[in-house]
């Protein structure tokens, strides 16, 4: 069975989650026999997209003459894709241009679609089931796929890939696109340069055990030292200590991160189910009693105003003797 | 303008999931039911909020069973103008939108505003599928939302930031934090809200095409490992050997 891939290069780079989303395709087309297509638009190089070979993928097909991402216009672009490979699984990453496209394309074909996937799915005949978190992290659900075209959005941080030294063969796509009804106009950087939260492997959290914004020097110093992403309570960017795009939890953004430290942060259902399917939990607090200890799989109880500096220090010299 | 808000029926945040009939059910008893957030703090009140400054009115829909009635006085109470309930139990995304889309389809909606995401299904599905099946530009987790002269000026979320798009009315839109404020209901809203128009209508006939087969929850933790504030270098050690993430 040949699976399809949409893979998001905004402005030429590939993301970590397409590159999971490409190798967990292969995982699907290996179990059925059969080819990994890939399908994406704009100025990434021929070079990165050969690269997608590594990861599984046979053959990339790629819209030059569109430039930004546009609902409608992608719809029409990952379609034309599907008719000319026939894939009958199509599979995207739930990110945000997952969540754009996705659904429409899912109606347009009438192909059931299960967001965020966790594993690959069991195929036995015509049984297609799919493993997915549900309520915001605190479980899975079997999903059962009916239709003949299947649609899967992969929750990012879900596999490894595993690359080869295979190359995949780069042809241009140029199918009849809708007009757009809408226009971007304007582009705004996230602030720092660092990993996007839902892609990192390790997190370093914080809430409003740390008091103020002023202090999150430490929080930061820690995990630039061991190359991780930075995440919040909800009451934190609530009150605006950290930005919007930090808060995880049941209303913010779900992780699951190899490492997620949290330090400050109680543990409130809310907040747990965001982040509790991180493989391993560390939690610092001051309160031997505080909830969050009892889903943790190490625990500090103390001043994480004391203990983030000597952890920081730690990784410093865990990593210069490594 | 006139303005569509759609919203679903989810179990309250502190709930204990747990499930039932074979693990194929999520089971109910207990549990106390709200509007999900997203589509209460973010796509309600925003809505709200272009009406109260350029006129118009705020129309709430959703796709349920009588069980979704005390939802919708809640959204009615804090604002809206009436509501529509489909009476058919949700059964998947594309059978929900579809029942939106089906009633949606002449009423000359400016704007169709969905929360992000539910926070039950997680799926961030069913807005995308209506713009779709009713041919509208869509902008899913949008942070601001700004319209003048039938034009509107939407942020979203993208993997690298934030976007600023710009596209004509009618548009279906996903809101997320940032749009808006959360607000609490008085005791006005929630009198005048029992009198307000709960239309209910007949579903349309759709098929879904996706089902839940089993539930299951995460493994239990075992028992947290503590170690001693003195000792950052153990735990990292740990990280590194036992817990291999580092
Ligand atoms: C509908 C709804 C949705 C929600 N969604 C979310 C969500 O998505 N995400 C989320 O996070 N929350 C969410 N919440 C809020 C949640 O219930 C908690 O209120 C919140 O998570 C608490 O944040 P916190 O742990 O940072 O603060 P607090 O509960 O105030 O906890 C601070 C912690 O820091 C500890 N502490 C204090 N000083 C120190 C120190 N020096 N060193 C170490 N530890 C210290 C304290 O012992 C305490 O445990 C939601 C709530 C509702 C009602």
């Amino acid at each position: 069975m040949s699976v399809l891939v949409y893979v998001n290069a905004p402005e030429g780079k590939i993301a970590k989650a397409a590159y999971e989303a490409v190798y967990y395709a292969s995982k699907i087309a290996e179990k059925e026999g059969g080819d990994v297509h890939v399908v994406t638009y704009g100025s990434v190089s021929d070079d990165s997209l050969a690269e997608l070979g590594q990861y599984g993928a046979s053959k990339v097909m790629v819209c030059r003459e569109l430039s930004e991402e546009n609902d409608q216009k992608l719809t029409a672009i990952v379609a034309a894709a599907r008719e000319k490979c026939g894939a009958k699984v199509i599979v995207f990453s739930f990110d945000p241009s997952g969540k754009v496209v996705a659904p429409r394309l899912s109606a347009k074909l009438k192909a059931g679609l299960v967001s965020g996937a966790t594993s690959v799915p069991e195929i036995d005949g015509a049984r297609f089931s799919i493993r997915t978190n549900v309520f915001s992290g605190k479980a899975f659900a079997t999903y059962q796929v009916e239709t003949e075209i299947k649609i899967i959005s992969l929750m990012p941080n879900s596999l490894k890939p595993e690359k080869s030294d295979k190359k995949a063969e780069v042809e241009s796509l140029s199918p009849s696109l809708p007009e757009a009804g809408l226009k971007v106009v304007e582009r705004k950087r996230q602030s720092g340069d660092g990993i996007p939260l839902p892609e990192a492997e390790l997190v370093v959290s914080a809430g409003r055990g740390l008091k103020g914004p002023e202090n999150w020097g430490i929080v930061e110093e820690l995990a630039e030292a061991l190359g991780a992403a930075t995440a919040c309570s909800r009451p934190v960017s609530d009150i605006g200590w950290r930005p919007h795009h930090e808060h995880v939890g049941q209303t913010g953004i779900a992780i699951r991160p190899n490492l997620y430290i949290a330090a400050g942060i109680s543990g409130a259902i809310q907040h747990l189910a965001g982040v509790n399917n991180s493989k391993t939990i560390v939690v610092i607090n001051t309160d031997p009693e505080a909830p969050f200890f009892k889903a943790a799989d190490y625990g500090i109880v103390g001043d994480a105003f004391e203990v983030l500096p000597k952890l920081t220090e730690a990784v410093k010299k865990f990593k210069a003797s490594n | 303008m006139k303005i569509l808000v759609c919203i679903s029926k989810v179990p309250d945040t502190t709930t204990k999931i747990s499930f039932t009939d074979n693990d194929t059910k999520f089971n109910e008893d207990k549990v106390q039911f709200i509007v999900n957030p997203y589509d209460e703090w973010y796509a309600l009140v925003r809505g709200l909020e272009l009406k109260e400054a350029q006129g118009g009115s705020v129309s709430i829909l959703s796709v349920g069973g009588a069980d979704y009635d005390p939802i919708i006085r809640k959204a009615l109470a804090i604002g809206a103008d009436d509501a529509i309930r489909i009476n058919a139990e949700p059964k998947d995304a594309y059978y929900t939108a579809s029942q939106i889309a089906a009633f949606a389809k002449d009423k000359g909606y400016d704007l169709i505003l969905f929360g992000k995401e539910t926070i039950d299904y997680n799926g961030a599905q069913v807005g995308g599928m209506v713009a779709e099946l009713l041919d509208l530009p869509y902008v899913s987790i949008a942070s601001k939302l700004e319209v003048s002269d039938g034009l509107a000026r939407v942020e979203r979320d993208v993997q690298a930031g934030k976007e600023v798009l710009e596209g004509k009315l009618p548009l279906v839109i996903s809101c997320a934090k940032g749009m808006a404020e959360q607000r609490i209901p008085n005791m006005r809203g929630i009198m005048a809200a029992r009198t307000k128009p709960l239309k209910v209508e007949e579903a349309a006939e759709v098929e879904a095409l996706v089902g839940i087969e089993k539930y299951s929850l995460p493994p239990a933790k075992g028992d947290v490992k503590l170690i001693d504030p003195e000792n950052a270098e153990e735990l990292i050690d740990l990280l590194h050997n036992e817990a291999k993430v580092i």
